[in-house]
């Protein structure tokens, strides 16, 4: 009789089968020499590349994407990440990555309570200092953290927890094999013992190689559950310290005056004598980005900025507006590609999109706290390039890298800002210039006007069909630069991607331009082409990059395809998907949020796909733009067109925190919307207009949709994918197509609304920022 | 240098500073007190949102000098202290901010505390007036949140105002 592990699977092959996920589950780790247990994993074991194995035609996303990029550049690295079992019993792991709400700490906290069999409150994550060692592997981006720390950080914890029970074994007197740990406890039959009480005679006087066997994904019970975030307590009693928040001795409030136009810089400060006379002010100073202050109070600060009287330089882009860079951006558009064997009869669609700058606008503004002294520089600042960080402070500063520490803060919120620590960069300079130590916070006008931006661009496509087959699917997207010389994170890359004329960042945008954009369908050619120009704009990376303006695009060339095509937006897409996948997402939502239901008119659904971050989502929308919504009037507030009801299924793959990536796909699709209908910043004469969040539309409740539906769908692989990108450009691309199916025109500019007159008086531009108002006591409730 | 004096948490605090500085920064810069948010200082995205005498304001707008000795402050540290210990939560909290954990509502924190005091307001608002919550209600709040936690946001002022 045949032995069979698995049905239908004969007994041999299963064995082997085992066999070979146990040999994928194996690594070695340290236990590092100390008092107490340190455990240690090489973050060279950052896991083999997925290569899909894909039957026709694939583009480079498909094969080898950006997290495969960020994840080979760590594993290039040779250097040590550590758990530490501490004599109270818990574990505590400092995360070389940024925690900036998308809750990272959380899910590595998770990976170790699961490895270590600790209860995950006993989990303690604090955030690395700049680590120069570990090169390449200190950039949070790409929503790759998880990605890459799954498996080193789970090696770290189970080399700790094989350390403990060999220290157990000995202690009770029983064999290891016969011990069991359970919630920070190891039990044998002679009785049991604490980790803490293990921590430090499980320690050792010199590193200790050892082997270990991560958990199988059958063993799981917490990685896959729904937690909570490990800092949510501290967040709801005002607990949670931001930079802002910290006490650093003799670091006052600090803010910076601008220039009238966009970087502009000073050149000559008109009145110091009455600047350091005002009340609260300590230092006046000038520097490159304008005239620093340093006060008492925050509130003192703001009104020395908006008493300096300053002759200023203009900035690079004084005297232009919009329409000039549009200009600028069709007039660098290069010419479709020709194609040379279309067949005669082939019909084509054409679409052409021009999507407006738009504000990352963390909550928490650019902020740090700097104390430079004559022979070293102590920094703090929500930061997503530390190394890259503490390299620059260090030329600026003229001191060796070893001189500056770069502690990492938790932010509030980043989208992309935190990649470049323009706050870090500026209050080393001012506490260099002053003396003395600072704490630096942008105003909210310096973050929305002199912020780091998502780039203007524009999107052509022509498609080509012929019966009942999509011949063709060619996308040219031309945009002003997006700024990388962050590189990843380190000095080396970050020098190539800032060689003379652009020629490196160039490079480096093409690169991840091709590694994450991909037409997930089977549209026979397929090219999807970047040329960016023009870098003299404060641009990065804002939330999932290029994805949501070129999915935006490209989905409702798909949907002007079906309708060429005769065929329904959903059947449509269901039968070009490329893989199964996307077409699971697809009948997910269609199910949950009942696609093609009768819908009043002036009222849509409208469907989109994206792929990306080892992921596939879907996202069904239902959008009002009755006259009666659109026209709902709310003080200082952008209304317009409601979408009511929003359906998101994603394949994260293997899911650490469900209830995490359920919130990132929430905040996600408040992204999407946002981008589609409301927020963009307006460039007018050369500097950006807004200055307030009533003026820079970013989602708010009365543009919510009441009704949000988040699917995470099951799935076999035990691959991890990134979340806290991957609710954007599917969403945006949903309402870009609702809104056209309920208006019956497709619009040509994102957001709809930027044309539209402002609903607010435009704030000054000298002084720089407005004045707090002092009729607070008015609007009581 | 004038002497301000207000109850602040329950405690009565004075603080030598001028009368034209807003609260806002008397309490974070000059007292430690930094739940109350900086978003913008304008009275916009509402992050320092904060009650006096039980009714949501904003500090950033008001000059310390506007307090009379005896106006009752209360920021998110003193949030619990305002409701009995048998209405407090399993984490000793205002039923608020318990939904507030429940829900797993906050994704990087910063205008949560804001949004905790704005609906605690919003919930004893329409108690005032005779009525219970709406989505009406829910969509009127102005307090930005740029980690888009609307959905959860809204989960859990109905959850906490039927605690309250």
């Amino acid at each position: 009789m045949t032995e069979q592990l698995t049905p239908g699977v004969p007994a041999s092959l299963a064995r082997d089968l085992a066999a070979h996920d146990v040999g994928r589950r194996r690594f070695i780790g340290y236990v590092l020499g100390g008092a107490t247990l340190v455990a240690a994993a090489d973050m060279a074991l950052a896991g083999t590349p997925a290569h899909a194995a894909v039957p026709s035609a694939p583009q480079v996303p498909e094969i080898y994407d950006l997290n495969d990029f960020l994840t080979d550049s760590n594993r290039a690295t040779a250097n040590l990440i550590t758990v530490t079992i501490n004599e109270d019993g818990t574990a505590s792991f400092d995360l070389h990555r940024a925690e900036v709400g998308q809750g990272v700490t959380t899910s590595t906290a998770m990976l170790i309570a699961e490895e270590l069999d600790l209860p995950l409150s006993k989990v303690r994550i604090g955030l690395a200092d700049a680590r120069p060692e570990l090169l390449y592997n200190q950039l949070t981006g790409g929503s790759n953290t998880t990605i890459s720390t799954f498996t080193p950080i789970r090696v770290a914890a189970a080399v700790a927890k094989g350390a403990l029970l060999d220290a157990a074994a000995i202690v009770l007197g029983d064999t290891v094999a016969l011990l069991q740990s359970k919630e920070g406890v190891i039990t044998g039959p002679s009785g049991s013992i604490t980790y803490g009480e293990l921590a430090t005679l499980a320690a050792s006087d010199r590193v200790q190689q050892r082997e270990v066997q991560l958990k199988a994904p059958s063993e799981f019970r917490v990685i896959g559950t729904p937690r909570n975030r490990i800092d949510a307590l501290a967040a709801v009693t005002g607990r949670k310290d931001y930079t802002t928040d910290l006490q650093v001795p003799g670091a006052l409030p600090t803010m910076i005056c601008r220039a009238p136009t966009l970087n502009g810089t000073p050149r000559r400060l008109l009145n110091p004598g009455e600047v350091k006379a005002m009340p609260g002010v300590t230092h006046v100073a000038v520097v490159s980005t304008g005239i620093a202050v340093r006060a008492r109070t925050f509130g003192q600060a703001i009104d020395a900025v908006r008493a300096v009287r300053a002759e200023w330089n203009d900035g690079p882009v004084a005297g232009q507006s919009d329409e000039d860079i549009v200009a600028e951006l069709r007039a660098a558009e290069v010419p479709m590609p020709k194609l040379p064997d279309l067949p005669l009869l082939a019909k084509t669609v054409s679409a052409d999109f021009t999507f407006y700058f738009r504000s990352n606008s963390a909550m928490d503004t650019n902020s740090a706290i700097a104390d430079v002294r004559e022979d070293r520089a102590e920094i703090w600042s929500g930061m997503k390039s530390p190394i890259y960080t503490q390299q620059r402070i260090a030329e600026l500063l003229g001191m060796t890298q070893d001189q500056v520490t770069c502690h990492v803060v938790q932010a509030g919120g980043s989208f992309g800002r935190r990649l470049f620590s323009d706050g870090a960069l500026e209050a080393a300079e001012v506490s260099q210039a002053m003396g003395v130590p600072v704490k630096l916070m942008w105003h909210r006008a310096d973050d929305a006007r002199v912020g780091r931006a998502h780039p203007m661009c524009t999107s052509r496509i022509n498609a080509t069909y012929l019966a009942g087959q999509v011949l063709s699917f060619q996308q040219v997207h031309t945009s002003v630069e997006t700024d990388y010389r962050h590189g990843l994170g380190e000095y080396f890359t970050s020098v190539a991607a800032d060689l003379p004329a652009g020629l490196g960042n160039l490079g480096f945008a093409e690169s991840i331009f091709t590694m994450t954009q991909e037409i997930p369908y089977n549209f026979g050619v397929v090219a999807q082409n970047l040329v960016e120009v023009d870098d003299r704009f404060n641009t990065g990376s804002m939330r999932n990059i290029y994805s949501p303006d070129v999915r935006a695009a490209s989905e409702l060339v798909v949907d002007q395809l079906a309708k060429a095509m005769g065929k329904d937006p959903l059947r449509f897409r269901l039968e070009f998907a490329k893989e199964q996948r996307l077409r699971d997402v697809l009948n997910a939502v269609a199910k949950a949020g009942t696609w093609g239901r009768p819908m009043a008119p002036g009222t849509a659904q409208g469907i989109a796909v994206h792929k990306e971050y080892k992921g596939v989502s879907a996202c069904l929308v239902e959008i009002d733009c009755r006259p009666a919504t659109v026209n709902r009037e709310i003080r200082e507030a952008v209304t317009g067109p409601r979408v009511t009801k929003v359906v998101y299924a994603i394949d994260a793959g293997l899911v650490v925190n469900p209830r995490g990536l359920e919130a990132q796909m929430q905040g996600g699709i408040n992204d999407g919307i946002a981008l589609a209908l409301t927020s963009s910043l307006h460039l007018r004469d050369g500097h950006f207009v807004e200055a307030s969040w009533d003026n820079y539309f970013y989602t708010r409740q009365w543009n919510t949709p009441r009704d949000v539906e988040v699917i995470i769908m099951p799935s076999e692989s035990g691959q991890v994918g990134g979340a806290g990108e991957a609710g954007v450009a599917a969403t945006f691309a949903a309402v870009a197509c609702a809104f056209t199916r309920a208006t019956g025109r497709q619009p040509t500019y994102f957001p709809i609304n930027h044309q539209d007159p402002f609903p607010f008086e435009v704030k000054s531009y000298v002084p720089p920022v407005p004045a707090s108002p002092t009729n607070g006591l008015n609007f009581t409730y | 240098m004038p002497r301000q004096t207000f109850v602040l948490n329950g405690k009565t605090v004075t603080v030598d500073v001028a009368d034209d500085v807003r609260l806002l920064w008397v309490l974070r810069d000059l007292l430690g007190v930094t739940g109350p948010k900086y978003g913008c200082g304008i009275n916009v995205c509402k992050a320092c949102t904060s009650h006096i005498n039980g009714k949501a304001f904003n500090p950033c707008a008001v000059p310390v000098g506007a307090l009379k000795p005896g106006d009752k402050i209360t920021t998110i540290e003193g949030l619990p202290e305002q409701v009995r210990d048998s209405e407090r939560g399993p984490n000793g909290l205002h039923p608020m901010q318990e939904a507030w954990l429940d829900r797993d509502v906050a994704q990087c924190g910063y205008c949560q505390p804001g949004q905790i005091m704005a609906a605690v307001a919003l919930v004893k608002k329409v108690r005032r007036e005779g009525r219970s919550l709406t989505e009406a209600d829910l969509d009127g709040i102005r307090n930005i949140c740029r980690c888009g936690t609307y959905t959860r946001i809204r989960e859990a002022i109905k959850q906490g105002a039927r605690d309250m």
